[in-house]
């Protein structure tokens, strides 16, 4: 590998966005649950207390309502908060001020004022944390006008759609998923912007489409790779943003493809894969299919203690083969 | 011990509550449970070290004399709502370590079939309705139960287990004044170990003490030393008689401190060293507990040695236990989200 190319983890690429905001914009700050001297649950902000200071990044109480709210209020007066709930499973406390107050307010106001506010949620499973520290409930917030939703797939991503988030006008909510803190990868220095909205082609193929969200984009792409041996060519799609969704990028590489699979970690039903299938269903692209839409999506349970039952709660490597092998050779 | 129990019952006009409310041997299996609730999590603890449990724990070792303490006047049939630093609660209400380790190994013989772990960890056939992974998640539910109590006249008391940080929690203030304008039987019991994580209560909460709160919902509030088993106790059985007699809720701050850090990864950063070795070495519950049983001629070290062996066998056996258990079957996987019907 090139010796210039620079490599840092998740964290570490949404640790240097959030500096790099505070630099540039004096209004910028950070809000947050243990995100001071502990640095974070996952050590995302790490060491930015000693380097900004307590008025910049900001202990809360463990008052994920209030401290939504109080982040809300601040944006529309004038601030830009970035919030970070500390599991995403806590935006079930703060759903009120996000759902029915930053949402809505500029349209309830008739455009008088905006909600630049920022949220962060670690969200997913794989760490052994059961039911109530594990989930994926990004559809959630995708389902409310007023939200834009995000899920960084990279580290790359992680810092160029955190800057996205802080420059725009609107809420937007960031799904980080707890297994790809760790991942490493290229981060170019400085500031720079990955658009939301805007879906990204992981990986060029001929057979199959793949759209994944997050963690699944890795997962899609290693099973893209093994089933290149079997002369199976496939197309990832990584979608990483829910809302806007990216239409055009999914409808124009279904028309080329002719078979789609979606692929997310989140309860199978009534989830992005839905949204995914039908766009396409509605879509020119519907007529080019040779093979009915696969969506692989997590099991119909909260997500289990037990580690084997926690893996079979949500796709893995080899289930993402298997359907995609079965759709390229029509078993489906 | 017969003998000595003579002497015991005629000098105990002058001691303490609880060392006139319970018969030496009770007071005996309460420090033979405080050792159990310490040797639990030191034993998880170390499997959990050795990878033979996977996740997280939040550890009580340093607070067992509240969970004790608290429990003591319960009956069998009263309930609790539990924390995510629950493991001692769990105990103290009567649960078997076996089943909690097996739960810790994520096996069918574990209290929740291995789907809940360290942080759900319940025992609900003795009254636990369960550990929670949301902070003051449990308040208002044992409020519900308490409302249960009361319409459906079973006498039981509800106890709610939660700590500094929850206070915080609008859940916290939602339910405590409910559990006031209904009169419900239902103890708030805050163990304040003067942190939620990383913040301490100074910096996170508005009033000096918790028990304060209370004033707000027109309740008791209580302070109690929760490194002395005789002292919570005490303010624990005060509370429930007011529950049973239908008198309403009580609020109990009960100050203690963890001797680990909040859960396996906390680095502690946010408190010094010296701090943490003057809690071990000048207040810990278990030796505070031995030695005024000790000083009172409850127990000799004989018996204290013959508590210390057999905590460490039903140990072993409970990890055994936990180890030969059957892990769950893949096809189980979406079993118990809804209500089978037969
Ligand atoms: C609603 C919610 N917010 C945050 C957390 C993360 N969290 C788990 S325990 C904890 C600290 C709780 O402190 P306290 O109530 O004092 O209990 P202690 O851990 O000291 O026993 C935090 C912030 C959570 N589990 N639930
Ligand atoms: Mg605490």
């Amino acid at each position: 590998m090139d010796a210039a190319v620079r490599e840092l983890s998740y964290a570490q690429a949404i640790q240097e966005a959030m500096a790099i905001a505070m630099d540039m914009d004096e209004r910028v700050f950070l809000m947050g649950e243990d995100i001071g001297v502990y640095g974070g649950a996952f050590q995302v902000t790490g060491d930015l207390v000693e380097r900004y200071g307590t008025d910049r990044v900001i202990d809360t109480p463990i008052s994920e309502l209030g401290g939504a709210g109080v982040a809300v209020g601040a944006a529309v007066t004038g601030m830009r908060p970035i919030f970070e709930f500390q599991f995403s499973d806590f935006a079930t406390l703060g759903m009120e001020q996000i759902v029915n107050q930053a949402a809505k307010m500029r349209f309830m106001l008739g455009g008088e004022v905006s909600v630049p506010v920022v949220m962060r949620f670690p969200a997913g499973s794989g760490t052994g944390a059961a039911a109530q520290h594990s989930q994926s409930l990004e559809a959630w917030l995708g389902h409310v006008p007023g939200l834009k939703v995000i899920q960084p797939a990279t580290p790359h991503d992680a810092k160029g759609m955190l800057l996205a988030a802080v420059a725009d006008p609107d809420p937007v909510m960031i799904f980080e998923h707890k297994l790809l803190y760790k991942m490493k990868g290229h981060v170019p220095e400085g500031h720079y912007i990955v658009p939301i909205g805007k879906a990204e082609i992981r990986r060029e193929g001929r057979d199959l489409t793949i759209v994944a969200t997050s963690i699944m984009v890795q997962k899609a792409l290693e099973a893209a790779a093994a089933l290149e041996g079997e002369g199976i060519d496939i197309e990832v799609v990584d979608l990483r943003t829910i809302r806007p969704i990216d239409r055009q990028t999914i409808i124009d590489s279904v028309k080329k493809t002719s078979r789609l699979l979606c692929v997310y970690e989140a309860v199978k039903t009534l989830g992005i894969g839905a949204e995914v299938s039908a766009l396409v269903a509605e879509s020119e692209a519907f007529d080019y299919l040779d093979a009915p839409i696969v969506r692989l999506g997590g099991a119909e349970t909260p997500i289990p203690y037990n580690p084997d039952l926690e893996k079979a709660t949500v796709p893995q490597v080899p289930d993402i083969i298997a359907a995609a092998r079965d759709l390229v050779k029509g078993v489906r | 011990m017969a003998g000595a129990s003579k002497a015991v019952v005629d000098s105990r006009a002058n001691l303490p509550f609880v060392y006139r409310q319970y018969s030496p041997e009770q007071l005996r299996q309460v420090l033979h449970k405080m050792y159990l609730i310490r040797r639990f999590e030191e034993g998880a603890e170390e499997c959990y070290m050795r990878g033979l449990i996977h996740g997280t724990m939040h550890l009580s070792i340093g607070q067992e004399a509240s969970a004790m303490g608290i429990c003591m006047p319960l009956a069998e049939d009263d309930q609790i709502t539990s924390t995510h630093r629950g493991h001692g609660h769990c105990i103290a209400k009567g649960a078997e370590v076996s089943r909690m380790f097996a739960e810790f190994f994520g096996k069918t013989t574990g209290y929740c079939k291995g789907r809940g772990g360290s942080m759900h960890i319940a025992d609900v056939a003795k009254g636990n309705l369960g550990a929670n992974g949301i902070v003051a998640g449990g308040i208002p539910i044992a409020v519900g139960a308490a409302l249960s109590s009361k319409r459906m006249k079973t006498g039981k008391v509800v106890v709610s287990f939660f700590g500094d940080g929850a206070n915080n929690e609008g859940a916290f203030h939602e339910a405590l004044n409910m559990a006031a304008i209904w009169k419900l039987p239902v103890i708030f019991v805050c163990e304040n170990n003067g942190y939620g994580m990383s913040t301490s209560t100074a910096r996170s909460t508005a009033v000096k003490n918790i028990a304060e709160r209370a004033a707000a919902y027109s309740m008791p509030g209580v302070i109690v030393n929760g490194n002395i088993f005789s002292e919570v106790a005490e303010a624990s059985f005060k509370a429930v008689e007011r529950a049973r007699a239908g008198e309403g809720p009580t609020l109990i701050e009960s100050k203690t401190y963890r001797h680990r850090g909040h859960s396996k990864s906390d680095r502690n950063r946010y408190r010094t060293k010296e701090e943490i070795e003057d809690w071990m070495a000048n207040r810990d519950p278990i030796t505070l507990f031995e030695t005024e049983l000790r000083d009172f001629g409850f127990i000799d070290d004989q018996g204290i040695q013959a508590i210390r062996d057999a905590v460490a066998k039903e140990i072993a056996d409970g990890i055994e236990f936990a180890k030969a258990s059957p892990a769950p079957e893949i096809a189980t996987l979406e079993n118990y989200v809804y209500t089978e019907h037969a």
